[in-house]
């Protein structure tokens, strides 16, 4: 039996006068990997933020399952003043576990993502690409029910896209619930299950990812996705 | 300038000196115990009223230290609500009186530096779980340099300061005659040089502090 994650119901969020989300209705199940993908300004970003409680919705229900623990990692990291290490015990202590636990979990963490060298290393001496490994490592360290990364690839160089795609790609195949907005549609190809298309804040398409890459399935389903995947895709 | 160098000797000089630089001290602590927290709030929260608060907050910015002497000074006389402490003319008064000159401009400062990194940051960290006040410590400590820039900037301010220091101190002789009120009345008295010795004196501890400002700047970037 699927045991859903989270149920978005009718959800309409504005940014002011804006309309960012518009009657999305969308449910997730544990152990899927769901896309978000659209041009900028989607509505992409205000879903995942609406997903992580960030943000309210102006109207519509958000339900989540029991007790799912979340995490969310971001475009762009925030890593505070201090060593790896202690930037991912924080998280983890944020979370509510105890600082010894923290501190006990971080050696691991780092391990799963290949930092583990650089854990005494201050956090904002590393490269964009490391310091996006490290949320990641603090994400993943909290083992959460439902991951949610906004654009994690988005601003790093090929190197650290590999990176970073080949953790997410573990994770998935370890089971865990992910959300991800992108723009890389060969990332999602490679990564996700489910392919969620949203274009001015209305989900347009919503197909697994076979069918969703499949041309004239697309353009029957949803000719704005079907022209956005074109494009994208040549 | 033999006279200088003579009077750079004088022990009476460099105690004015050390008196300036204990007053300046003892009132920007408590200023900035309070401005630190009060400056916190203002940046993350969210009430009615705000704007009219932050326009009150840069108004006192702007507040003529005399001024300030002046609340200081009937808060602290004999039929004052706060006489009975009888701090008037005494160095007590003089912190008190530096101390309200400079809280708004630390509020205003913090205010100020941690909106923009709770801009940045604050999702981030509201994702983590960090909620109100650990928020606000956590990007207070991450913006530490930054803070720790503003708090020399309010002592710069309140070394600097004569108007209010000379209502609530009465400028005593060895007792509340601090740099800023011993250049005014040696000036009046046309005894220039120990008016000029501690100009010196006062310029190299404001360029000091703007130098390691300064240097602090980038760091704090």
């Amino acid at each position: 039996m699927l045991t859903p994650l989270f149920h978005l119901r009718d959800v309409f969020v504005h940014w002011g006068r804006l309309p960012a989300l518009v009657g999305v209705d969308l449910t997730v199940q544990r152990g899927e990997c769901l896309a978000l993908i659209g041009g900028n300004g989607s509505g992409k970003s205000s879903l995942l933020r609406v997903v992580a409680g960030l943000r309210a919705p102006s109207r519509g229900q958000i339900e989540r399952g029991l007790a799912v623990r979340q995490a969310m990692v971001f475009q762009r990291p925030y890593m505070l003043r201090a060593s790896a290490g202690t930037n991912l015990a924080l998280g983890l202590w944020l979370a509510g576990w105890s600082w010894r636990q923290a501190r006990m979990a971080t050696g691991p963490a780092l391990q799963r993502v290949g930092l583990a060298d650089v854990a005494a290393q201050s956090a904002t001496s590393l490269s964009v690409g490391q310091q996006q490994r490290l949320a990641l490592a603090r994400a993943w360290a909290m083992q959460p029910d439902l991951l949610l990364l906004d654009e994690p690839t988005s601003s790093l160089d090929p190197a650290g896209q590999r990176a970073v795609e080949a953790l997410m790609q573990a994770f998935a195949a370890s089971g865990m619930t992910m959300v991800f907005a992108s723009h890389n549609l060969a990332q999602v190809q490679r990564i996700a299950t489910r392919v969620v298309y949203l274009e001015q804040g209305r989900l347009l398409a919503d197909l697994p990812t076979a069918d969703f890459f499949n041309r004239a399935l697309l353009a029957q389903v949803s000719p704005q996705a079907s022209v956005f995947v074109k494009g994208e895709l040549g | 300038m033999e006279n200088l160098a003579h009077l750079l000797r004088d022990q009476t000089l460099w105690d004015i000196v050390a008196r300036s630089l204990q007053v300046s001290l003892l009132a920007l602590v408590p200023a900035f115990v309070i401005a630190l927290p009060l400056g916190g709030w203002l940046a993350l929260a969210s009430f009615r009223g705000r704007a009219i608060v932050l326009m009150a907050l840069n108004t006192l910015l702007a507040l003529p230290s005399v001024l300030v002497g002046l609340l200081v000074y009937l808060l602290l006389s004999h039929d004052g609500p706060l006489g009975a402490l009888g701090w008037l003319f005494s160095r007590k008064a003089m912190v008190l009186a530096q101390a309200l000159l400079v809280l708004p401009v630390l509020t205003a400062l913090i205010r100020r530096a941690l909106e923009d990194a709770q801009r940045d940051h604050g999702e981030q960290l509201q994702a983590l779980g960090a909620t109100g006040l650990v928020r606000v410590a956590l990007l207070a400590i991450d913006e530490r340099r930054a803070l720790l820039t503003i708090a020399l900037v309010g002592f710069g301010r309140a070394v600097s300061e004569v108007g209010a220091v000379m209502v609530v101190g009465g400028n005593i002789e060895g007792y509340t005659r601090v740099m800023t009120t011993a250049i005014a009345l040696e000036t009046s008295k046309g005894d220039l040089a120990l008016a000029i010795a501690l100009g010196c004196v006062l310029l190299l501890v404001v360029l000091l502090i703007n130098g390691v400002v300064a240097w602090l700047a980038p760091r704090a970037a």
